[in-house]
């Protein structure tokens, strides 16, 4: 480009052919550059473009690839599972159920959302077994989850997943993902490499800590008489502004009753029966932290006493295949939450919707294939 | 877009440079918000919180600031331009417009086809404009990638563009698009 020349007659025609003016703004006097001024201005051009591009490009991890990304995350659960096209990359084994819950109005001292005033809203959700194979065998140790969908009046939704353990064995992504590698299963001997997992817990003593209060207590006979807990903190702002830290169970009004494992899908096909013969019914109990209470850390219980709110009754009253139900396309994310709620400091939060959306994402664009509990299955 | 032009106008409007300064400012973070959340666990949930109502912002001001920029007069190309460089200009013009546009309008859609609640702040959020479709979703959630990546590559050409002309060609280029106002010389 020879940039000057354009410049000899001054009444150039521009690009929509009318002509400039001898005010276009143009210099015809600055002194040429020299060779070595001009390369080096090039150079600098090239240097910040470089920089635009490697801060973009550092921005999104590429420059640090131990870095544990949702991406990544997800990959760690394929390697370790396979890719079941379809599914959830974890608790991918699942039924599908609706109904409805009834605010007493209780909840609403503790936070404004809509679905704590008095009244009824509809519910969807998702009963699930822990792991990545979607035709795994039922066993009663097997972390057993409950998405639900809460559509309340305004538009608003309200996802929580929750899970039949008091506590969450690991404080943060990290040592969730360190300890999936760890117990991942050899392919010979079909066991997790004692050595590995001992190594985890040495080093993770807030796991053992969990896993010592999880075992107190035999898990329950079927998913109808399991509680389940939010596992995480939430922060409930009510009307008034003011801010206070919860943790929310699933307490079931079918009693509590122990089992034993027995075959493959005991525990859906349990379900299943439970469900059609009368409606399932659990208090959502909502409880209230008091200041100094560890809001960050879902390894360890809240101390004895603290004040709980029982805020209303889920119903379920019907029970549907994943192949069926449009619960298979949602993500029970736990951060979609109404206005009124918010997340705690707890690092699992955010984790756990980034990883969640990771998997919505790549099951969402594949093959559906045939859920372990079939149309048929649920109506046997 | 028209090419009107006044042959003593040696800037764009004020309006037209407060609106190019400006969404240039909030396209530069939602680039670096976009990139960063979706290799973040830490900041994720903070992050998408930022970059669902930045994203409708960034639609509703390149809405008005295409009408803006079709009722303005425009300044004439350098003459140091040539024809093929305008025509260069003019497309890269084009390309960042529309995806300016389309861009936000993916996002949108996917979280619509997806059904997720598209949440701007509180309790406000917005209605659904595509079908309920995971596959549909997972095809514009790719697509969202693809044009993000696309809007960067399309940024640094403007960039490098502008710095050429402002430090190898030296014809001022920058001045028509100054945040401040540029005499008549």
């Amino acid at each position: 480009m020879e940039p000057l020349e354009a410049d000899k007659d001054s009444k150039t025609i521009n690009g929509s052919g009318e002509l400039l003016s001898e005010s276009a703004p143009m210099d015809k006097h600055r002194v040429p550059l020299t060779a070595g001024n001009r390369f080096a201005r090039l150079a600098g051009i090239g240097v910040l473009l470089l920089g635009v591009v490697g801060a973009f490009l550092y921005l999104g991890a590429w420059f640090s690839p131990q870095q544990l990304t949702p991406a990544r995350f997800v990959d760690g659960f394929e390697r370790v599972n396979g890719i079941k096209s379809g599914f959830r990359r974890n608790h991918a084994k699942g039924v599908c159920v609706r109904g409805f819950f009834d605010s007493n109005g209780q909840g609403a001292r503790l936070s404004k959302a809509v679905v704590f005033e008095s009244g009824r809203v509809p519910v969807i959700g998702r009963f699930s077994l822990g792991g990545g194979d979607p035709h795994v065998t039922d066993v009663l140790n097997t972390v057993r989850g409950l998405g639900l969908q809460f559509s309340l009046p305004d538009g608003e939704q309200w996802r929580t997943a929750m899970i039949n353990l008091p506590v969450f064995p690991f404080k943060d992504p990290q040592a969730f993902y360190d300890n999936l590698v760890a117990s991942q299963r050899d392919p010979n001997t079909h066991q997790p490499d004692p050595a590995k997992v001992a190594a985890f817990l040495a080093s993770h003593p807030e796991t053992g800590g969990a896993l010592a209060i999880i075992k107190s207590r035999a898990p329950s006979s079927g998913f109808d008489d399991a509680v389940y807990y939010s596992l995480n903190a939430f922060r409930f702002v009510n009307a008034d502004g003011a801010s206070s830290y919860v943790r929310w169970t699933l307490a079931p009004l079918q009693p509590y009753g122990a089992g034993a494992s027995q075959d493959k899908n005991f525990l859906f096909d349990g379900l299943i029966a439970s469900i059609q013969q009368h409606p399932l019914q659990w208090h959502l109990v909502i409880t209230v932290a008091q200041p100094g209470d560890p809001t960050d850390n879902a390894t360890i219980q809240w101390p004895e006493g603290r004040e709980q709110v029982d805020v209303g009754t889920l119903t379920l009253d019907s029970v549907e295949s994943e192949e069926t139900s449009p619960a298979r396309d949602i993500n029970f994310d736990p951060l979609v939450l109404p206005a009124g709620m918010a997340p705690s400091n707890d690092p699992l939060l955010s984790a756990r919707s980034a990883v969640y959306s990771q998997s919505f994402t790549r099951r969402a664009g594949e093959m559906k294939e045939p859920s372990e509990i079939t149309p048929s299955e649920v109506r046997k | 877009m028209s090419a009107r032009t006044t042959t003593d106008q040696q800037q764009f409007t004020g309006s037209m440079r407060f609106l190019h300064w400006l969404m240039a400012a909030m396209v530069l973070a939602m680039l670096g918000i976009g990139i960063a959340m979706v290799a973040s666990l830490g900041d994720y949930h903070r992050l998408v919180s930022i970059h669902r109502p930045l994203g409708i912002l960034i639609l509703i001001l390149v809405v008005i600031r295409f009408v803006n920029r079709s009722l303005s007069s425009l300044p004439p190309f350098p003459a140091t331009m040539s024809p093929e460089e305008r025509f260069a200009a003019h497309a890269s013009e084009v390309l960042l417009y529309t995806l300016l546009l389309v861009e936000p309008l993916v996002g949108w859609g996917m979280l619509s086809a997806a059904r997720y609640p598209i949440v701007l702040f509180g309790s406000l959020h917005l209605f659904p404009i595509l079908p309920h479709s995971v596959m549909l979703y997972a095809v514009l959630r790719r697509t969202h990638t693809f044009l993000a990546y696309l809007l960067f590559l399309a940024f640094v050409a403007h960039f490098g563009a502008i710095l050429f002309h402002t430090l190898i060609v030296r014809d001022g280029m920058l001045s028509r698009m100054a945040p401040w106002r540029v005499r008549a010389r």
